[in-house]
Order: C-alpha cells, then sequence, then structure tokens
C-alpha cells in the first residue's frame, strides 16, 4: 500500500515537475528564430506521430479506423470542430464494426 | 470579465477530450488492477499523473515492483514531450498573468489539452484550460477507477469506438491550420509517413511509442524549423493576439 502510494507521488514529482518548469522558468518571449519556428511546429507534428497509425491500431479491425480516419480529414478540411469530429469518428468505427 | 463564458467554452471542449479519455482509462484500470491498484488509488494515480503513456509506464513498473527511481526515469523519458508543450505554452502567457495560474495550467498539460489550448487564438486564458481539465481528469480518473472495478464491463465494440474520439480530435487541431498553410501540411503529412514506418523498421520499432514520438517530434520539427523557419516579428509579445504577425497561421502558437 505504502509502495503504490510512493510509486504514483514519484511520477507524479517528475511528471508535474517537465510540465511547470518551463513555464515557470521561461518568463520572457523567446527571440531565437530556429527555436520560435520548432516550437511553431511542434505540436502539429507531435499530434500527427501519435494520430497515425495509432487510429487504425486502436480500433478492433484496422479497416473501420482507416475509415474514420479518412472521414476524421474531410470533416476537419470543411472546418468541423473538435466534438462533432470526434463523435462522427465513434459514430463511423461503431457502425463499420457491425459489419467488419 | 468573461471568464464565466471562457470557462464554459473549456467545459464544452473538454467534453470529447473526457469521452476519449474515459474509454483510454478504462483500458488502463484494467492494467493497474493487474498491478494491485485499488479503485482509490487509481483514481489518485490518474488524477495526479494525467498521462496515458505514463500511466502505463508507472503500472507495469508497480508490477515488477520497480524501484522509484526506475520509475522517475521512466516518467521522465516517456513524459518528456511535455517539456516541449510547457516551453511552447510560455510563449503564450501574457506576462501580466499572475504567476500562481502557470502552475496549475502546468499542472494540466496533456497532448489534448495542449492541443486545444494552442488551437485558441491569443494569449492563454488559464480559466479556458480549468473548464476542460476539470471535465477531462475526473473522466480520466473515473475511467480508471472503473477499470479497475468492473474489468470488462463495457463490449469491446464500444471501447473500440470511444478510443477513436481522441485521433478525431487531433484530426479537427491539425487538418484545419494544414489547409491554410502548406508547410503545415507537408509536416503533418511526413509526420504522418514516418510515424508508420517507424512502427514497422526492425530495432526502431521495439522502442515504446512515446519514445519514437520524442525523437519523431524533435527531429521532423527541426528539420521544418531550419528549411521554413517562421517569418522574423518585430514584437514577440502579447500583440500576437492581433492575428498579423508574420507566423503562417495568426491562431496557432
Amino acid at each position: 500500500m505504502i509502495y503504490n502510494y510512493l510509486a504514483i507521488f514519484t511520477a507524479f514529482g517528475v511528471s508535474y515537475l517537465i510540465r511547470v518548469l518551463p513555464l515557470t522558468l521561461i518568463r520572457k518571449p523567446i527571440k531565437n528564430r530556429f527555436i520560435r519556428s520548432f516550437l511553431y511546429y511542434v505540436p502539429y507534428v507531435t499530434l500527427a506521430v501519435m494520430t497515425f497509425p495509432a487510429i487504425v491500431q486502436a480500433t478492433q479491425s484496422p479497416i473501420a479506423g482507416i475509415i474514420a480516419l479518412v472521414i476524421g480529414i474531410i470533416l476537419s478540411f470543411f472546418g468541423a470542430g473538435l466534438f462533432p469530429v470526434a463523435c462522427v469518428c465513434c459514430a463511423v468505427v461503431f457502425i463499420a464494426e457491425l459489419f467488419l | 470579465m468573461k471568464n464565466g463564458k471562457v470557462f464554459l467554452e473549456g467545459l464544452r471542449d473538454g467534453v470529447p477530450i473526457g469521452l476519449g479519455y474515459f474509454a483510454v482509462a478504462f483500458s488502463l484500470g484494467i492494467v493497474a488492477r493487474n498491478a494491485g491498484l485499488t479503485p482509490i488509488q487509481g483514481f489518485i494515480a490518474s488524477f495526479f499523473n494525467l498521462a496515458s503513456a505514463g500511466e502505463y509506464a508507472l503500472f507495469t513498473s508497480m508490477q515488477a515492483a520497480a524501484s522509484f527511481l526506475e520509475i522517475a526515469i521512466i516518467t521522465l523519458v516517456v513524459n518528456a514531450r511535455y517539456l516541449l508543450m510547457s516551453c511552447a505554452l510560455a510563449q503564450r502567457f501574457d506576462p501580466a498573468t499572475p504567476m500562481i495560474h502557470r502552475f496549475f495550467v502546468g499542472f494540466g498539460i496533456t497532448d489534448e489539452i495542449f492541443g486545444i489550448t494552442i488551437a485558441r487564438p491569443g494569449t492563454i486564458q488559464p480559466v479556458y484550460n480549468y473548464g476542460a481539465i476539470l471535465i477531462a481528469a475526473t473522466l480520466w480518473s473515473l475511467g480508471t477507477s472503473m477499470g479497475i472495478i468492473a474489468g470488462n464491463f463495457l463490449p469491446a465494440r464500444v471501447v473500440s469506438a470511444l478510443s477513436v474520439a481522441l485521433y478525431g480530435m487531433f484530426l479537427a487541431i491539425i487538418i484545419p491550420p494544414a489547409r491554410k498553410n502548406l508547410v503545415i501540411a507537408i509536416a503533418v503529412a511526413v509526420s504522418f509517413l514516418c510515424s508508420w514506418v517507424c512502427g514497422i523498421i526492425p530495432y526502431v520499432k521495439e522502442l515504446s511509442s512515446g519514445t519514437r514520438t520524442i525523437i519523431l517530434t524533435v527531429v521532423i520539427a527541426s528539420i521544418v524549423a531550419i528549411i521554413k523557419p517562421i517569418e522574423d516579428t518585430e514584437t514577440d509579445g502579447p500583440s500576437t493576439s492581433s492575428g498579423t504577425t508574420g507566423t503562417p497561421d495568426g491562431g496557432t502558437l
């Protein structure tokens, strides 16, 4: 029991420092053009890396995941918001897996 | 002034995140149960750690009775990307925002909350994050507890469908800017491709997905930043909220 709590809060301590140190130590705008460009692209790259192929592997049937990916891209392209796209992707997988 | 409205927007945008989290947390709860966590411990672990890969690493380490040093190191590696996200968010904080908000906004940095935060124009409005964190963290922690309690309570089909909510949301974050900006579009396509390839080629595929994410992010974002640096701007402060800076997409970062 004690071990479990100590383990949980060890992990918390490390992840909290990772999350808060840059936010609290970097108070001024970064001037370096490379760093600013790098930070500008990071979120798109990270999210893209985490989305594919994970979306195809998250579903029971890979084909359902691929269909959700394609429909999600199309909907987002035409400006649908976060919640609609998320819901439609879920629905697509649920329906697709009824048939696959 | 409009804090209430902004908080509600945060709650609203936290819903799809929370739904996706719930499904992931549920399956994570099964891992936690195998590691001998009680539902309350699972709730606490998830509430404070707020990291799927990080907690997966934590629970499997606990099951193996790992030392606290080992747990600290694996958490550092698996969650290292939050360091990058925190740096990016630091750039979007209004210097006039009280310091205390940095401690609380930092607490709730996850991939998804980071994503919706940077998708908003202008400087960070902490109450928006608090709304999103409240709903997302609650569902995340509850999902973990319920996974521990109920095991296979949800049909696999439902878990399967809910698990893509997260990815649908990611797409809704990255595709609209990619449509407006060719460089982002290419970066996204290259990221998809590299991520897929790295999951296939020998040795590299043995790395945890968290490690692959770190490496790919650093490498791809660096290369794109070298080839296509964003426009230099005279003033790079809070004034960016005007949306007229040189950055290709005024609404993002």
